[in-house]
């Protein structure tokens, strides 16, 4: 039973992820049941505004952000193994495309303020109609608080990193801390996965 | 404070019997379901008091049966009032056809009511006793809503949809009318009341009040001097779909779908001219949110529900126009 | 016994501050929930002395407005909702389920420094001239039309929406992971199936007011407008949002008091609980049926009247529940020894105020009735016989009985036992008038109001002035009871339940060796350490 006490923790601790994804979906899923009315009460407009995203770039970001999710699962195999080396870069890699998918979010961020898309930098009247006015605050609020999540993220990935290159996270008895951040991370992916075809797909 | 407030109580319509007696029935039913709890937790405190001799053997501690049947029991009894209660709240929602067709506007903190005859009020309204009234709300501003306790009725007026209240008034009298929506600083003085009047009454004062021709006649009036004929028009140079004989009827829209042409598809054609584009036209018409207030947008519907069965004008030029 | 007790290790201000300790951590909240409700509490008493008379003489009409707006926002969410979860839930659980601590102590802290900053932001507002939208934040007002301090009244309940969070969180892994041996689902206190029931509700619903807040204050800030009408938005979904956390939080507020109540009167009766399957299944029955009746707060607000119909059948269901708690406890009381302590008589209070609360909720989810009494001084009867009566009540008498083991110090029983009938006593005058009043159709937030109420409104005003001093009094004779009690014995009460097995107060790693259960909860008759003057009071 020597080795019981950690196995229990780490169940423990996942539990309380889980319990805490819980709740971050319920936080989203108020977000998806406002796009839903949104989408209910004016559909013409909300499809016509939804045409008017860059789906390519949010079709980049599904991609970049499934494959840190991959780069994740990675280095939770290897924390398990107890390689540092193997778990340090799979980490680094996760947050990097993480990074790289607020950069591209920021690009794109930056050409809808161009186009005059982006409420808060775009005069009301610049909308083609009320509705789709509507639809980009819910998009700018959904966005917004995603990359929230997504900074998070990435500083939790990196601060990982950190301590498992500096032994301070001992592995493999410290797997369960680079699960519990895994697990939040896929959470943030899976949001995104539900939040482009909900924002970008809508058509 | 206004003074108007203080005609409260009574019962002002057949509903509001109804209503006591519903309410009446339930307290009952209250009473009989708590009336065990009500007497035997004293009871039993006194009768197994603690150190005081009594039978206390056999006591269960559990009954599958008995706890089955006090959660069944009090649910089924509670089911027949669902019932009766459901049916009173449906017919609010089944005015007559044949309803004298009222007009709310609620901003903050006056009521303003519009008569078909285009009389207005504020703060009062006037209505024959015996005879079905609808009134159609709407909200400048936020939230209010319309309660006039003597008829055991309210309902909320959201800004941005018409909402709808009926009630037939039988006893003539002053009744309280107020606002029962949190809605602002002066909330608690939004009122006034409601004056049932013999019919015989309600005519003399409908004639003894000013106005500027009927409701719809005022809306013919905006309908010109708003710029809404100019495109709307018989001599239209612009491609805009006639009003003719469109209220009530189906209106096919650019995305496809068909919706009825009722009072809060005017309303939000007026106001949020984007949102539902009749199928071949261009969507070029303007807002005209910030130049019509609610009242008017009431006088401008009523215009258009007047020209209902009007035959479709001649066009100056064919514009290939839907039929 | 030679281990230091909780209280007694460690005595710096920095011992406290920094405590992972469950039961520090309730006290923690015990002192600053304590301060909010009586923060709320003037708030209401402000309310109660302007309605005295008809006219406006206290207040103006945005003063009375902000009163009754801060009086809803502390008392429900910075005193009803952490009260008894954050107090007694955190002393209690690892204590009833045979554990050192909470599951994840360090969090446990955090979330009560996150629910100081909550309620720092809201004596923000207070200090900064306050809020005047009422406890519903309802758009159009709260988002375009208010003038108060919207933002930092949405940002303070959005912060301590996170505490809530947390410590549901921590509940729920507690209970599933740290129960001693033996401590099987079957045999959880039904204090604990309550507070995880309400637990799930935390979690759950808590979030989707934040994200409703965060909306609220993107509204005012950059005009976001999905609850805006002009722009084609729909006030209506705000309320659909709001309710949809709101009316679960009635139940964060009220199953902790039930399961309260239900230790209460098997300890007050020496006797099992009758039916404990039914009385624990109903805390998960509120539970999940409480998440599908919000609409009923919209009868009137213009949603469809079939989605209505649906409400007030749900509404009905939700009723069966809590029904079905009440008779059993009447049922647990039949052929038992009862002793009229402080604990049993909040306890029969609460049953009694807790029945006429849900009866009148009973009457409130008709739907022809609530469209007249809807948002009448019906309406505030009866959630204040829920809430005030019931949840209240239950917390004092979870106070009184769980006092002599939170500080190992008895307290003096006649006066809990004074202070119990007279809160019953000012209760009743206080909120009973009001159903009256809201039949007769006096409309809630009103500041001025038609002369022939007043009689009703002074009679609830004298009522409040009694419920006032009946709560002020409990804290002098405990707080006295902390130097001149007499030093309470391990179980003072004769009551089961591992609690009543450690020391009074409780060392501070609770168990000196983790307990070991082998039999079902509430196995009465257990000998009281200490027949005291229960005998003969």
């Amino acid at each position: 039973m020597a080795d019981a006490a950690p196995s229990r923790q780490r169940d423990t601790t996942l539990m309380g992820m889980y319990l805490f994804l819980a709740s971050e979906i319920m936080l989203f899923g108020g977000l998806f049941a406002v796009a839903l009315a949104l989408r209910l009460l004016h559909p013409q407009e909300v499809a016509a505004a939804s045409r008017r995203l860059h789906y390519g770039i949010g079709a980049a970001n599904t991609v970049v952000l499934l494959t840190s999710s991959l780069a994740v699962a990675l280095a939770v195999a290897a924390a398990e193994m107890g390689k540092v080396k193997g778990t340090v870069v799979s980490l680094l890699a996760a947050a990097g495309l993480g990074l790289g998918f607020l950069a591209l979010k920021a690009v794109e961020y930056g050409m809808e303020i161009r186009e005059q898309l982006l409420p808060a930098f775009t005069p009301a009247e610049a909308f083609e109609s009320p509705p789709a006015h509507l639809f980009m605050d819910l998009y700018l609020v959904a966005t917004a608080l995603h990359a929230v999540h997504v900074t998070v993220g990435v500083v939790l990935l990196a601060g990982l990193a950190w301590r498992v290159h500096r032994r301070s996270l001992a592995l493999p008895r410290g797997a369960a801390g680079v699960e519990v951040v895994g697990l939040y991370w896929h959470l943030v992916d899976v949001i995104w996965v539900f939040l482009y075809p909900i924002l970008y797909l809508v058509r | 404070m206004n003074r108007l407030l203080t005609f409260w109580g009574g019962q002002a319509s057949h509903h509001a019997h109804q209503v006591d007696t519903l309410f009446l029935g339930l307290a009952a039913l209250a009473v009989l379901l708590s009336a065990p709890v009500f007497i035997l937790i004293p009871w039993f405190a006194v009768k197994y008091r603690r150190g005081k001799p009594a039978d206390r053997t056999h006591a269960a501690d559990r009954s599958v049966w008995l706890e089955v049947s006090w959660a069944a029991i009090p649910f089924l009894a509670t089911l027949a009032f669902y019932v009766w209660s459901t049916r009173l709240y449906i017919d609010l929602y089944q005015p007559p056809a044949e309803a004298l067709a009222i007009n709310a506007v609620g901003k903050q903190w006056m009521w303003k009511f519009q008569h078909p005859g285009g009389q207005a009020e504020i703060n009062e309204l006037h209505v024959p006793a015996g005879r079905p009234v609808e009134v159609t709300l709407a909200s400048q501003d936020v939230i209010h809503s319309l309660f006039v306790p003597a008829l055991r009725l309210k309902q909320d007026v959201v800004p941005g949809r018409y909402t709808r209240l009926w009630f037939t008034a039988d006893t003539p009298g002053s009744y309280a009318l107020v606002c029962a929506q949190f809605c602002g600083a002066d909330h608690a003085v939004m009122g006034g009341r409601l004056v049932v009047q013999t019919p015989a009454d309600y005519a003399r004062w409908l004639e003894g009040m000013g106005t500027d021709g009927s409701l719809a006649a005022q809306g013919a009036v905006l309908f010109r001097t708003r710029g809404c004929s100019g495109c709307h028009g018989s001599a239209g140079t612009v491609h805009a779909p006639p009003l003719e004989g469109l209220y009530g009827r189906p209106v096919p829209l650019a995305d496809g779908s068909v919706v009825t042409a009722d009072d809060q598809y005017l309303r939000d054609s007026i106001l949020l001219p984007q949102a539902q584009v009749a199928a071949g036209y261009p969507a070029i018409m303007p807002t005209f949110q910030n130049v019509l207030g609610e009242e008017d947008v009431l006088k401008l519907v009523a215009y258009i529900k007047s020209l209902a069965n009007a035959p479709p004008p001649p066009r100056d030029r064919d514009d290939g126009g839907p039929p | 016994m030679t281990e230091v007790s909780y209280l007694e290790h460690g005595h710096s201000l920095k011992s406290w501050l920094l405590t992972t300790d469950h039961k520090r951590i309730a006290i923690l909240y015990f002192l600053s929930i304590t301060f909010f409700f009586f923060v709320g509490g003037a708030a209401a008493a402000l309310i109660r002395i302007d309605l005295l008379t008809p006219e406006a003489d206290l207040m103006s009409n945005e003063g009375y407005n902000r009163a009754f707006t801060l009086h809803g926002v502390i008392m429900v969410w910075f005193f009803l909702i952490p009260s008894i979860p954050n107090t007694f839930g955190n002393f209690l659980v690892p204590l009833m389920i045979g554990a050192r601590d909470l599951a994840f102590p360090r969090l446990n802290l955090l979330s009560w420094y996150i629910y100081m900053l909550g309620g720092l932001f809201t004596l923000a507002v207070l200090v900064l001239g306050g809020v005047d939208t009422g406890w519903t934040f309802y758009t159009p007002l709260s988002s375009m039309f208010a003038n108060g301090n919207v933002i930092l009244a949405a940002t303070a309940i959005f912060v301590v929406g996170f505490s809530s969070i947390l410590t549901g969180l921590n509940f729920i892994v507690t209970v599933h992971r740290l129960r001693c041996p033996g401590m099987t689902w079957g045999r959880l206190p039904l204090f604990v199936w309550s507070i995880y029931a309400t637990s799930l509700i935390l979690v759950l619903a808590t979030p989707v007011l934040s994200i409703t807040l965060v909306l609220i204050a993107a509204e005012r800030l950059f005009g976001v407008g999905v609850f805006n009408p002009a722009l084609g938005g729909d006030p209506l979904l705000y309320q659909h949002l709001f309710w949809f956390y709101s009316h679960p939080a009635v139940y964060i507020m009220v199953l902790p008091a039930l399961g309260v109540i239900s230790e209460l009167v098997t300890a007050a009766a020496r006797k099992p609980v009758f039916g404990y399957r039914f009385v624990a299944g109903s805390s998960i029955a509120i539970a999940i049926i409480g998440f599908l009746v919000w609409g009923h707060h919209m009868f009137v607000a213009g949603q469809s009247m079939y989605a209505s119909a649906v409400f007030s059948f749900l509404s009905l269901a939700v009723a069966v529940p809590s029904g079905i708690k009440v008779y059993n406890w009447t049922a647990t009381l039949y052929k038992g020894h009862i002793a009229l302590d402080p604990p049993f008589l909040f306890a029969m209070s609460f049953i009694g105020l807790f029945v006429v609360g849900g009866m009148t909720g009973l009457i409130l989810a008709m739907l022809a009735v609530d469209v007249h009494v809807h948002d009448t001084y019906f309406v505030i009867a009866h959630f204040h016989y829920i809430m005030v009566g019931g949840t209240v009540s239950a917390y004092f008498g979870a106070l009184h009985y769980w006092w002599p083991k939170m500080m190992g110090r008895w307290l003096p029983l006649v006066w809990g036992r004074l202070s119990a009938i007279f809160i019953f006593l000012g209760f009743n005058l206080t909120f009973f008038p009001q159903f009256i009043l809201g039949y007769l159709g006096m409309p809630r937030r009103y500041h001025v109001y038609p002369a022939e109420f007043q009689t009703l409104h002074v009679l609830s005003s004298a009522g409040a002035s009694v419920l006032g001093l009946a709560y002020l009094l409990p804290f002098t004779y405990l707080l006295y009871s902390l130097r001149h009690g007499e030093k309470a014995p391990p179980n003072p009460w004769g009551a089961t339940g591992l609690e009543w097995t450690v020391p009074s107060p409780p060392p501070q790693h609770n168990f000196h060796e983790l307990p070991t259960v082998d039999g079902p909860p509430y196995q009465y008759p257990v000998e009281p350490d200490a027949e005291r003057e229960t005998a003969h009071g």
